[in-house]
């Protein structure tokens, strides 16, 4: 879109890291409260999608130089191979675990295998997203 | 341990093998690869003095210990000579793969295909469990559809490849039945087990069938009549991969078999007379054949064929000596399978030899077709002499080890026609018939000789200057001519230690040493054998000389019933068949897949509703209040408006109503995660469709008949009524209790309080593995079909 979007450009720059900090925040808050890896990825690649449909493409990949499906690729190894560990372990396959440590700064804080599984489970919902818009939009 | 780190060296190297290739580049890494099979075959000759003395390397883990599947490993005698063959074989191909690939083919591809069909190879000789056997089996015929088809731009690599995958795998479920069988007969998947059980299993009436689809296993793989049409096109592969598989190892998978088998089955007469029969016919059709073939390569093909037949015969003759009730002297019959193995060694060193020669040929000449051939001797004297080497050994000429297995065949074949094992008459034929093919190989070998390395050169037919090949590609072949005239003079050192022990474990019932070992002799006085073997020369150098003249014999046969166009057939049948059935109901027009999508939901889900009688309706639970009812409302002023707007944009945008509504209902419900998920699943998914506009056509009112409109209609109201007929349902469904309560446990069993994320991340971990995983195979099938489709003008590359 070639109109006159500085309202637009001006506003987005300022709300993706809005976006992108609520995105994290729900990731990290979904063992207690609601959020999880998924939405949590889905909020993240909305604020991607909306940089690349507010600035072009060649653009966003200057500042996101990342290949999304080398993303997706890993995220979905991620959740694969922490489930894994578990079976090495000899624990049945995708067995998490938790316990709570007494960190420095934090105070004790509770630290839970499923959390690389959710990263693993974002991480794909990303890179799939962010390679379906982009490749639908690139085919132009 | 040792033993399951020989199956899965090349697994792992394989593996690894992308890493190392980027490390140290094209010009090293078919040394990386040659190193495997050359540790293997260190790491199994330390074996060979344990295996001799009669013991047994097994290891077994637990892998799906609930269906009695385990990784078995056990390396016996039997096993331990085709793992020889696999890593000898295998040292020696990839050596003359790093001087026959040139640089510039996609040589990571070809090495590990050429790794994973070793590990393959290994599992199968070694495996202890049927399952384990047929994974292994099945890999194999994988690998070589990979490596038939490695030239992938040429049309003959593609037909070859899925003709030798569509025949060896049909074998393979063949197999899995027969396996299936034999397991439901005796309770276990261990080989070894059910080999003790022979004479249990001998009185169970299904023992026949089972017998008959691992035979149709073993035949497809070892390329027996009439299904030995694939290997002739699998030659389309790199030369060095038609040695190794297609010679040496893969096309034996199927002789290992039969030996393994022997000690279960041996000894039944269906057993004998299907190996022998078999066995013969292809021995004799395969040479035949051999004979008019302008191709050197589909020439050793069919010589592979016909040398196969000879083998799976002689494996026949000697399962006579595992029969109670046969009439004469088992040791006598046993020697046919010590033939058997003996032969299949010999085999795989000139067959070997002669491979590599004519992918030299090709290699420098740059043809290698017998008319355009002729006097190479001058130009690669050395390659000549190796020739000889190969073709004499193949003819059963002395001092060659191929003299010495030939004529045990002989004597073997003439030993079960004057036994009569089990007085079938049909016996005689076998010593006629297989001299009959001796003297065609004679022909075929001194056609390999002649036409290519003697007589006058046509320069004018050829593109290239003949010259001999690079020292680095003689090393190969060279190293298997001198094992071609060493086993000649030393067959006795190989006699004892390698087929010795394999005849003990195929022969159990037999003990003696001497029985199983005999003495091999070049010299063994004028007997039989030997005056067949001088008829074979005399009337071969005969039958060459005069070769054009009966050559039209070739043209007499009905072709058009040849087992090549058979297979053709019934594959453009079945292709016809199946095209006409898709193109019923593939339209092209998205509406109809809604109509079969939607009726099929209806006619099952909603008949199954109906007719069990499930469907209760609860208007019971909860009150509905105004936010609900007027929610209702929009959304159905929503999707009913979708149908009667006019422009694409405002559809989108009542779907999106739809959309946001559905979140607001999760509200209402207290499911603060689904409304969230689903809100942020909107947005995206409203980008997306403005993404598409571009695609779509123009939007027009749809000019579809009244008829077809009322049918749609019918059935999207439908669906609708269904699903909620169904919400009402499961309101008031409570014939199961509750499975609720465990996952409110949620905060002490997965140390989370959302209970939702409990579920997915931790109890229901593995639904959630999968799902993401299949939306990892969607978007890589947007991006596939999107940025991979062909740009306006370029070919189709699919079939054409």
């Amino acid at each position: 879109m070639k109109e006159n979007d500085v309202i637009l450009r001006t506003v987005t720059r300022v709300v993706v890291f809005i976006i992108l900090t609520f995105g994290v925040e729900l990731f990290l808050s979904g063992h207690h409260n609601p959020g999880g890896g998924f939405v949590g990825g889905l909020v993240l690649s909305s604020a991607l999608v909306l940089l690349y449909v507010v600035f072009d493409i060649e653009t966003v990949h200057q500042g996101v130089p990342f290949d999304f499906r080398k993303i997706a690729a890993f995220g979905a190894m991620v959740s694969l191979l922490s489930g894994t560990a578990a079976a090495v372990l000899g624990k049945p396959f995708l067995s998490q675990g938790f316990g709570y440590f007494d960190l420095p700064i934090f105070g004790l804080t509770e630290l839970a295998t499923v959390t690389i599984f959710e990263a693993g489970v974002a991480l794909t919902v990303i890179g799939t997203v962010v390679t379906i818009i982009l490749s639908i939009s690139k085919d132009v | 341990m040792y033993a399951v780190f020989i199956i899965f060296l090349p697994f792992i190297m394989a593996a690894l093998l992308p890493a190392t290739h980027r490390l140290i580049g094209d010009r090293l890494i078919g040394w990386y690869v040659m190193a495997v099979p050359l540790v293997l075959f260190a790491a199994l000759i330390r074996l060979i003095p344990q295996i001799a003395g009669g013991e047994i390397v097994s290891a077994s883990y637990a892998w799906i210990p609930d269906a009695g599947i385990d990784l078995a490993v056990r390396v016996d005698g039997l096993g331990m000579i085709f793992a020889l063959l696999i890593t000898g074989v295998g040292t020696l191909v990839a050596l003359y793969s790093i001087y026959y690939l040139s640089p510039r083919e996609s040589l990571g591809h070809f090495y590990v295909y050429l790794l994973l069909f070793m590990g393959a190879m290994l599992g199968v000789v070694f495996s202890d469990n049927l399952m384990l056997l047929y994974t292994f089996w099945e890999l194999t015929s994988i690998s070589s559809f990979l490596l038939i088809a490695f030239w992938y731009h040429r049309k003959g690599s593609r037909y070859g490849a899925q003709k030798a995958m569509l025949i060896t795998v049909m074998g393979g479920f063949s197999l899995l039945a027969g396996f299936l069988m034999l397991y439901f007969m005796s309770g276990t998947f261990s080989i070894s087990e059910i080999i003790g059980m022979r004479d249990v299993l001998a009185g169970e009436p299904m023992i026949v069938p089972a017998m008959f689809l691992i035979l149709l296993g073993a035949f497809t793989k070892s390329v027996q009549f009439p299904f030995h049409i694939w290997l002739p096109d699998a030659m389309e592969a790199p030369t060095p991969v038609s040695a190794y598989l297609h010679s040496a190892t893969m096309v034996k998978a199927g002789i290992y078999l039969v030996a393994l088998f022997t000690p279960l089955f041996g000894g039944m007469e269906y057993w004998f007379w299907s190996l022998s029969i078999a066995g013969i016919v292809t021995l004799l059709w395969g040479a035949f054949n051999a004979m008019k073939q302008n191709d050197l390569k589909a020439l050793l093909a069919y010589s592979t064929i016909s040398q196969l037949g000879l083998i799976m015969s002689l494996l026949g003759f000697g399962s006579a000596a595992l029969s109670a009730s046969a009439a004469g002297d088992p040791a006598v019959y046993a020697a046919a399978g010590f033939a058997a193995l003996f032969y299949m060694l010999n085999h795989s060193t000139f067959k070997g030899l002669l491979f590599m020669v004519i992918g030299i040929v090709d290699h420098e000449i740059g043809t290698r077709d017998i008319r355009r051939l002729g006097g190479l001797m001058s130009f690669m004297p050395v390659t000549f002499t190796f020739a000889v080497i190969g073709s004499f050994s193949m003819a059963g000429l002395p001092p060659f080890n191929g003299f010495l297995s030939k004529e045990m065949f002989f004597g073997a074949a003439v030993d079960i026609a004057s036994g009569q094992p089990f007085a079938g008459g049909a016996e005689v034929l076998f010593p006629v018939v297989g001299w009959l093919a001796s003297v065609f190989t004679f022909i075929y070998c001194t056609i390999i000789v002649y036409r290519t390395f003697l007589g006058p050169v046509q320069p004018e037919k050829i593109d290239r200057v003949p010259h001999e090949a690079p020292k680095g590609m003689l090393v190969a072949p060279g190293i298997l001519a001198v094992l071609v005239i060493l086993i000649f003079f030393f067959p006795n050192v190989i006699g004892k230690y390698v087929i010795g022990p394999a005849m003990q474990v195929m022969f159990p019932a037999l003990s003696r040493e001497a029985d199983l070992v005999p003495e091999i002799t070049a010299w063994h006085g004028v007997n039989l054998p030997l005056v067949m073997t001088f008829g074979v020369i005399a009337l071969g150098l005969l039958l060459f000389i005069t070769f054009r003249h009966w050559r039209r014999i070739y043209r007499v046969a009905p072709f058009r019933w040849t087992m090549d166009s058979i297979y053709r057939g019934l594959l453009q049948t079945g292709e016809a068949a199946s095209n006409i059935v898709t193109d019923l109901y593939m339209t092209g027009r998205s509406r109809d897949y809604f109509v079969f999508i939607y009726l099929f939901f209806l006619i099952t889900a909603g008949g199954m509703l109906f007719l069990t009688g499930a469907f209760e309706p609860d208007f019971s639970r909860g009150p509905v209040g105004i936010f609900e009812i007027s929610f209702v409302i929009i959304m159905a002023f929503a999707a009913i408006a979708m149908l009667f707007v006019r422009s694409r944009i405002t559809a989108t945008l009542l779907n999106g109503v739809l959309g946001y509504s559905v979140a607001i209902f999760f509200v209402f419900f207290r499911a603060p995660d689904l409304a969230l998920t689903q809100t942020v699943i909107e947005t995206v998914t409203t980008v997306l469709f403005l993404l598409c506009f571009h695609f779509l056509p123009e939007w027009k009112p749809e000019d579809s008949p009244l008829r077809t409109k009322v049918v749609n209609g019918l059935i999207a109201i439908g669906a609708g009524v269904l699903v909620t007929a169904f919400g009402l349902t499961v309101q008031g469904y409570d014939v199961y209790g509750s499975i609720s309560v465990y996952f409110e446990e949620s905060y002490k069993l997965a140390g989370g309080s959302n209970i939702v994320n409990a579920i997915l991340g931790d109890f229901r971990a593995f639904d959630t593995m999968l799902e993401v995983v299949v939306l990892f195979i969607a978007g890589i099938g947007v991006y596939t079909l999107i940025a991979l489709k062909p740009k306006k003008g370029e070919d189709d590359v699919e079939g054409k």
